[in-house]
């Protein structure tokens, strides 16, 4: 047993640990069980699942850009029946908390598929991800307009008591603004950040490297413009933080509690080193041993500013 | 599936900047099959980012050999490496190669590099009857590196056969009636839309090693989706479903 406490809380969600899987990058949980310890795990946000499944975009999907990379996956997903069959009966095999992210194309199916998700035991929470087209609203992305992340926060919250996180999209101007809606409409955290869009050309071809144009860009390259993110929001809003974007190594797992993350998730890093989820938390315990750290939720927002 | 560390044993420059990298890695060499692959570090530092996929090409006792050009980043730091420098090696990834149903001739197509895993899979196939047909833009991109009985196919006609691999094989299907065959590809994209097409006109059984870009390269990530033949509502996937399939299986 280690001497340091990592137990932290986000909105009335508690976990063992501040780390967790981030939605999209370890699939649900098949996987990576083969090369980490689901049972020390603060916990494994599943892939977006939507009402029906999803087929996703067509290839290339994927692209590697300096220092990360974009990624079009299109949402691919089995759907709620089959996540409810096949999915949540292999992750109720291990003591690890599932938080089930959802993505959808209208506020009425976001709603619809959290309701038929909430008599689920093993999901201790919702993760929200609106960076969706809404089609309704000619495809603009739900995430990008404050007004429509207030209408799914509030219609959500009204089908579930567990744990509501909505999950931002770093592609506005103000991302506090979003936070603070997402606190008045009665959601009990966010996850910041979802991927930046960009793309990529071919030089020879003149042709989009990503068969859909425009990605998600993720990995390190993205650290710093998420740091700034949980930083702004946690000047602005009373509300917890789970710090995403870059995260490789434990030392980006501190500076993102510092900034003012509650708990953080891992995205990129698992496609490259599959046992990073561990090799973090061991890292985690010396560093805070070694500055006497007892309580880890200690660093939460302990920035320093002269 | 493992992640392992493994010290290169020697660099190989076969011609026209083919390389050969042999490493010492017990743990893949009694493992892996034919046809599947390893997802690579090349780097420890952030660039490049990602593993890269490299098939193996062939296992000598506890050594693996990897074939590689050096006109990728990835490739060209892997080039670089020093004997004793670590490999760090995420494998063995996908399904190979199916050689034990029921045939007594082997065919091998490939283009390119796409002749890569081959030398690996000649060494199962020993009581078989192999023709191998190998094909490239020009003369110098013909790799025919522990290739059995090739019939050379280039696209300016400068070695072999004018034209592709696939027509050379479809000129040479007439010596091989009557036999149970078993066709072997790895190549572009192209070379195995040509192929699919006429085994499924002559009705041959054919299994294909795909290629797509990859991230994780063990499922996570959906990246590198292939159409299926049979269900138009899913995609496969190259690094889980494949990287070998049955051609008729896929839509290229
Ligand atoms: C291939 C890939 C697929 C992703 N799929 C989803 C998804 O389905 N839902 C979601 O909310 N976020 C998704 N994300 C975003 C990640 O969860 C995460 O927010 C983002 O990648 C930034 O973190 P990172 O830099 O550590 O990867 C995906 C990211 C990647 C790279
Ligand atoms: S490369 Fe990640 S799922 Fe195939």
């Amino acid at each position: 047993m280690s001497s340091v406490d990592f137990k932290v809380e986000i909105g009335g969600l508690k976990l063992r640990s501040p780390i967790l899987l981030a939605s999209g990058t370890v699939g649900y949980g098949h996987e990576i069980a083969e090369f980490i310890n689901m049972n020390s795990l603060g916990g494994i946000v599943t892939k977006s699942i939507s009402l029906k499944p999803r087929k996703g975009n067509p290839p290339q999907r994927i692209v590697e850009t300096p220092a990360g990379m974009l990624n079009a996956i299109g949402l691919a997903n089995v759907g709620v029946e089959e996540f409810i069959k096949e999915k949540i009966p292999f992750l109720k095999k291990y003591d690890v908390p599932v938080i089930c992210n959802i993505a959808a194309s209208s506020v009425e199916e976001y709603v619809e598929c959290t309701r038929l998700l909430d008599y689920e035991e093993s999901i201790k929470a919702f993760e929200i991800n609106v960076s969706c087209p809404n089609v309704k609203e000619g495809g603009l992305q739900f995430g990008n307009d404050l007004k429509s992340v207030g209408i799914v926060t509030n219609k959500v919250r009204a089908v579930t008591k567990k744990p509501l996180i909505i999950k931002l999209s770093p592609n506005v101007s103000n991302i506090s603004d979003f936070a603070q809606i997402v606190k008045d409409e009665g959601g009990d955290a966010v996850s910041a950040i979802n991927t930046l869009v960009g793309t990529a050309f071919n030089i020879f071809t003149r042709k989009p490297k990503i068969k859909n144009v425009n990605g998600g860009l993720s990995g390190p390259a993205i650290k710093p413009i998420a740091l700034a993110k949980v930083f702004e929001i946690k000047r602005k809003v009373e509300i917890p933080i789970i710090g995403i974007g870059g995260i490789m190594d434990w030392k980006d797992v501190v500076e993102f509690m510092i900034a003012g993350a509650s708990a953080i998730q891992l995205g990129t890093v698992n496609f490259i080193n599959p046992i990073a989820a561990d090799q973090i938390k061991k890292d985690l315990e010396e560093y805070c041993v070694s500055n006497k750290i007892q309580k880890i939720s200690e660093l939460t927002g302990s920035y320093i500013l002269e | 599936m493992k992640i392992v560390h493994s010290p290169v044993k020697q660099i190989i420059e076969l011609e026209n900047h083919i390389f050969l990298l042999k490493i010492h890695s017990p743990e893949i060499a009694n493992s892996i099959k034919p046809g599947q692959f390893l997802n690579i570090k090349v780097s420890d530092n952030i660039y490049p980012l990602l593993r890269r996929p490299f098939s193996v090409c062939d296992v000598e006792g506890e050594n693996i050999f990897l074939m590689f050009n050096i006109f990728g980043e990835g490739t060209k730091i892997l080039a670089h490496k020093k004997i004793g420098d670590d490999v760090d090696i995420l494998g063995p990834l996908g399904n190979g190669f199916n050689f034990e149903d029921d045939f007594d001739t082997a065919i091998i197509v490939a283009g390119g590099l796409g002749v890569a895993p081959f030398p690996f899979l000649n060494r199962y196939l020993k009581d078989k009857e192999i023709y191998s047909f190998i094909g490239g833009r020009s003369s110098k991109d013909v790799i025919t590196y522990k290739i059995i009985n090739p019939e050379i196919s280039t696209d300016d006609g400068s070695l072999g056969f004018r034209g592709t691999v696939v027509e050379l094989l479809a000129q040479n299907l007439h010596r091989i009636n009557n036999r149970k065959v078993k066709i072997f590809a790895c190549g572009p994209n192209a070379m195995l839309r040509a192929l699919r097409e006429l085994c499924l006109e002559k009705n041959l059984l054919c299994e294909a090693s795909t290629e797509c870009a990859m991230a994780c390269g063990f499922g996570i990530c959906q990246g590198c989706p292939i159409e299926s033949s049979n269900n138009p509502d899913k995609y496969l996937l190259v690094c889980k479903d494949g990287p070998v399939f049955n051609i008729s299986e896929v839509i290229i």
